[in-house]
């Protein structure tokens, strides 16, 4: 499925519509105003707008089907936990209990928003939009297959893809940190920071494992890393790396076991205490986008990405291998109690880290003996 | 971060009950401990002044409302030596087998909390699971899942329903069998080790000296146990071993407690096969002489005790409960102090309280 | 060894000196020896139990001679009793190794509310004695926290005492 082809063709029809009313319809009206609305319709339909417009649909698109996947993921999570919990997860809103998530979300939607008179307004209003707007923006790198990507006008991806992505992963921490101080609350406040530490400590031993795929493939961009994958998937000789970063992305998107700064029984909700309604409701749903997004890009570097037999399309493949990942994941949430603060910390620096040095050392003997 | 004193509590997820815990914190670490109690107290022991002995049975139930078939049977008991009645020999069987059957529902109900705590999620939906089945045998039994009044005084209520040793039976070896599922899950979890092994460190003289009884000290190298020590009802005809454990940590109270469970199975069917027929009540009179009587049982949380007085009236003049936690709750500073913030869900989910007998 | 539990108390005299094993019996004859005409009515009621009475001036120094010389090791229970001209704490101590209870009656006048407290002794009386006060009013010197456990600060009543009034529903 081409997304610049489909957004393409979506951009033109619109922009010839706007053309029409412009250029057609105003542009009946006397000189000049006749003539200056016609320029306008003129410009609506030039190459560089409609890129641009193009640029905008391919977005909404991927964002759309990012939505849906995560939606899907949601509900996937809550069947497979409760059987291995021995239970049978949601069941009766719709059929297999498809639809609870919209109910949940309904249910957040009508709650009374109570904001702590003592809050820090400003902090507290804009900590979820960076923490949401940043964790859509890792969207925009991961390519669903060679086609499926966010492309420009000359076919080219975001340059740097991994980077970009990693990079725009980071800056959640800060909006949590944000979050957990303006609320005015002790509790908020340590769970905040702990939330903080934890994801800091373990983006290290992620980048190196990152780095050790770079190191195989010369290359930043998602395209390249599949590409390079066509004989054998990097998961394979680099096993280690592929565990490494299973456990790292676990942390960074806090679920248990790593999931202390949100600890229930601890800290109840940790940093998201004092946020009601949808707001809450935004912290949930992000932490899933975190998690597809996770998935996404386990896939594509270590997974063969797109890669399969050719009776099913390249997205469907990556999405499987994705779906499959988080199934570990939720396996992982299922079997474990959660880890102390400091021991995740411990974990992260002192037993992680040398493990990702180690398995830099292992991509790069393969460079050197020449396999890749 | 400078030391500050941190709530928690009276409303919090981790207490299980309502109880304050204050703390002292320097950073992370806890320098100072206060447990603060008082917010379920309903004035049992003034109530217990002016109700008839047959009118306290029900309210002994809501004593401890996690295990209140002990609490039933050591007020029968107690009442029992102050008359100086004999109760037939079937009844104190029975009454052997419910409080077995009721220590495996308290401790499984101890260990679905626990796991809840500590972030193991199927933990608590299984052990909940588990417990349904000896809900259903009390029930069978009693009528009600949760407050029984099955023991009365001069025995037992009524006698065991029809198939109810085959049920019990089946529950038996079902329940051994999947206590291994629960081993397996704790016990090969290198990160439920790594938050109970070296946690909340009690030595045995400290514990004996502030009072201590149940898992918590025999999880403290002490093999100390009522139940053997000083037996009552038909405890001595019965075989059985009492958990203990060396570490005086978390982790060995946990596994006193799993082990406690497995003997509990045993005595339940050593009850089944060794249960003689006869008679399950005898008339009591209506009034007790004056004296004064304690008894004493191994509840399982540890020692309970009652001291009642009586004055020739239908009402008791003065019962005093002496509950297991009360006592250990109140030995929390010396279980807290040194260790992390994060540590105090793990030392005091271990201890098991509840609230209904520590407030009265 | 026939159990204590289908024993009935009290029991007759000559039973009870076939089952009452030494360490009972050297608990009788010493501790009045020890403790002089403080304590008063020491007798074996059953086996594993022994009752006595002791006035208030005396408790400590018995605390401590039954926790150091004979290893009663484990205070279970500190009760309050209110006998309309007298108060009462009654002690239940109890000696793991020797499997022995002792009851400890401690009379205190209503004019002089104030005694000893053993929690240097068994720091397991601590709470003990707090609810003794707060629910009777009894004051006990030398306590390391006394206040009010299960009722709020600020009440000023005992409630189980026996004078105090019930809301009756008449």
């Amino acid at each position: 499925m081409d997304l610049w082809g489909i957004s393409y063709a979506i951009s033109d029809i619109l922009m010839h519509i706007v053309y029409w009313i412009f250029s057609g319809l105003l542009g009946l009206l006397p000189d000049p105003l006749g003539g200056f609305f016609d320029g306008i319709g003129l410009w609506f339909v030039s190459p560089g707008v409609i890129a641009f417009i193009t640029m905008l649909l391919e977005a909404l698109i991927v964002i759309i089907v990012a939505l849906l996947n995560v939606i899907i993921l949601i509900w996937v999570e809550r069947k497979v936990l409760a059987r291995i919990m021995d239970s049978r997860g949601p069941f009766y809103v719709g059929p297999l209990g498809f639809f609870q998530n919209i109910a949940d979300g309904a249910k957040l939607f009508v709650k009374q928003i109570i904001i702590p008179k003592k809050a820090d307004k400003f902090g507290y209003q804009i900590a979820p939009i960076i923490f949401v707007g940043s964790s859509l923006l890792i969207l925009a790198a991961i390519p669903l297959s060679a086609d499926f990507a966010v492309k420009d006008a000359t076919g080219a991806t975001i340059p740097g893809g991994i980077l970009f992505a990693f990079a725009v992963f980071a800056i959640a921490p800060f909006s949590i940190l944000v979050a957990g101080w303006s609320e005015n609350n002790k509790y908020t406040l340590i769970g905040g920071m702990r939330s903080a530490a934890q994801m800091m400590s373990y983006e290290i031993p992620m980048l190196l494992t990152v780095a050790s795929v770079f190191l195989l493939v010369g290359s930043f961009s998602f395209g390249d890393v599949v590409n390079a994958q066509q004989n054998i998937w990097f998961g394979i000789p680099l096993f280690l790396g592929l565990i490494l970063f299973i456990a790292c992305m676990i942390a960074e998107v806090e679920r248990i076991p790593f999931d202390l700064p949100e600890a229930e029984a601890e800290l109840v909700e940790g940093w998201t205490t004092e946020y009601c309604g949808m707001r809450f409701g935004f912290f949930m749903f992000t932490e899933y986008l975190r998690g597809y997004a996770g998935c996404g890009i386990a896939t594509a570097l270590f997974l063969g990405g797109w890669i399969g037999p050719d009776f099913l399309p390249g997205e469907i493949w990556f999405l499987i291998k994705a779906y499959i990942v988080f199934v570990v994941f939720v396996f992982i949430r299922g079997a474990l109690p959660r880890i102390r603060t400091d021991q995740i910390l411990d974990l992260g620096w002192k037993r992680l880290l040398p493990l990702a040095v180690l398995n830099l050392l292992i991509a790069a003997t393969f460079k050197i003996l020449g396999w890749f | 971060m400078a030391e500050m004193w941190i709530n928690m509590g009276p409303q919090h997820p981790m207490t299980h009950g309502l109880w304050n815990l204050r703390i002292k914190v320097d950073g992370e670490v806890i320098t100072d401990a206060m447990p603060e109690i008082g917010y379920l107290h309903r004035g049992m022991e003034k109530i217990f002044e002016n109700k008839t002995y047959v009118q306290i049975g029900p309210l002994t139930d809501r004593l401890c409302y996690g295990s209140s078939f002990t609490w039933n049977h050591l007020y029968c008991m107690t009442v029992e030596k102050l008359m100086g009645l004999e109760i037939p020999e079937r009844a104190k069987w029975i009454r052997v087998m419910a409080i077995e059957l009721q220590r495996i529902a308290s401790h499984l109900m101890w260990l679905a909390a626990y796991a809840a705590d500590l972030g193991l999620l199927t933990g608590f939906v299984w052990a909940m699971r588990d417990r349904e089945i000896f809900l259903d045998l009390l029930q069978a039994l009693s009528g009600s899942r949760l407050t029984y009044n099955y023991a009365r005084i001069g025995g037992v209520a009524a006698d065991l329903p029809p198939d109810f040793e085959r049920d019990c039976l089946r529950a038996v070896d079902y329940f051994e069998r999947k206590l291994k599922e629960h081993e397996n899950l704790y016990n090969g979890s290198k990160i439920f080790k790594m938050r109970t092994v070296g946690i909340g460190i009690l030595k045995r003289e400290e514990a004996i000296n502030l009072g201590v009884t149940g898992p918590t000290l025999r999880g403290s190298n002490a093999k100390i146990d009522i139940r053997k020590d000083q037996p009552y009802e038909v405890y001595d005809e019965i075989d059985f071993e009492v958990a203990c454990h060396t570490d005086c940590d978390c982790w060995a109270r946990y596994i006193v407690r799993m082990t406690e469970m497995k003997e509990s199975c045993k005595i339940i069917r050593q009850t089944l096969q060794k249960m003689p027929k006869g008679p399950v009540r005898v008339k009591t009179p209506m009034l007790a002489p004056s004296g004064d009587a304690i008894g004493v049982v191994e509840d399982p949380r540890g020692e309970g005790m009652m001291y009642l007085i009586g004055d020739g009236t239908d009402r008791p003049y003065r019962l005093k409960v002496r509950s297991p936690l009360f006592v250990t709750l109140s030995a929390a500073k010396s279980m807290l102090l040194g260790y992390k913030v994060a540590d105090v869900v793990a030392i005091m989910g271990s201890i098991d309280v509840c609230m209904g007998e520590t407030d009265r | 060894m026939e159990s204590s539990s289908n024993r009935v108390e009290p029991v007759g005299k000559k039973e009870l000196s076939q089952l009452v094993s030494g360490f009972e019996r050297k608990l009788e004859r010493e501790l009045p020896l020890s403790i002089g005409p403080d304590l008063t009515e020491i007798a074996v009621k059953r086996e594993g139990l022994v009752s006595a009475r002791c006035n208030k001036e005396s408790i400590l120094k018995l605390a401590r001679l039954l926790r150091d010389k004979y290893g009663f090791e484990h205070l279970s229970l500190i009760s309050a009793v209110d006998w309309r001209d007298r108060f009462e704490l009654v002690y239940h101590v109890r000696s793991y190794a020797n499997y022995c209870m002792m009851e400890i009656k401690v009379p205190v006048p209503k004019d002089d509310l104030e005694v000893y407290s053993v929690t240097s002794i068994w720091k397991g009386a601590n709470w003990h004695e707090r609810e003794a006060y707060d629910m009777m009013g009894i004051v006990f010197k030398g306590h390391p926290d006394l206040r009010r456990i299960l009722l709020p600060e600020d009440v000023k009543y005992f409630p189980l005492r026996k004078d105090f009034q019930l809301a009756e529903e008449d």
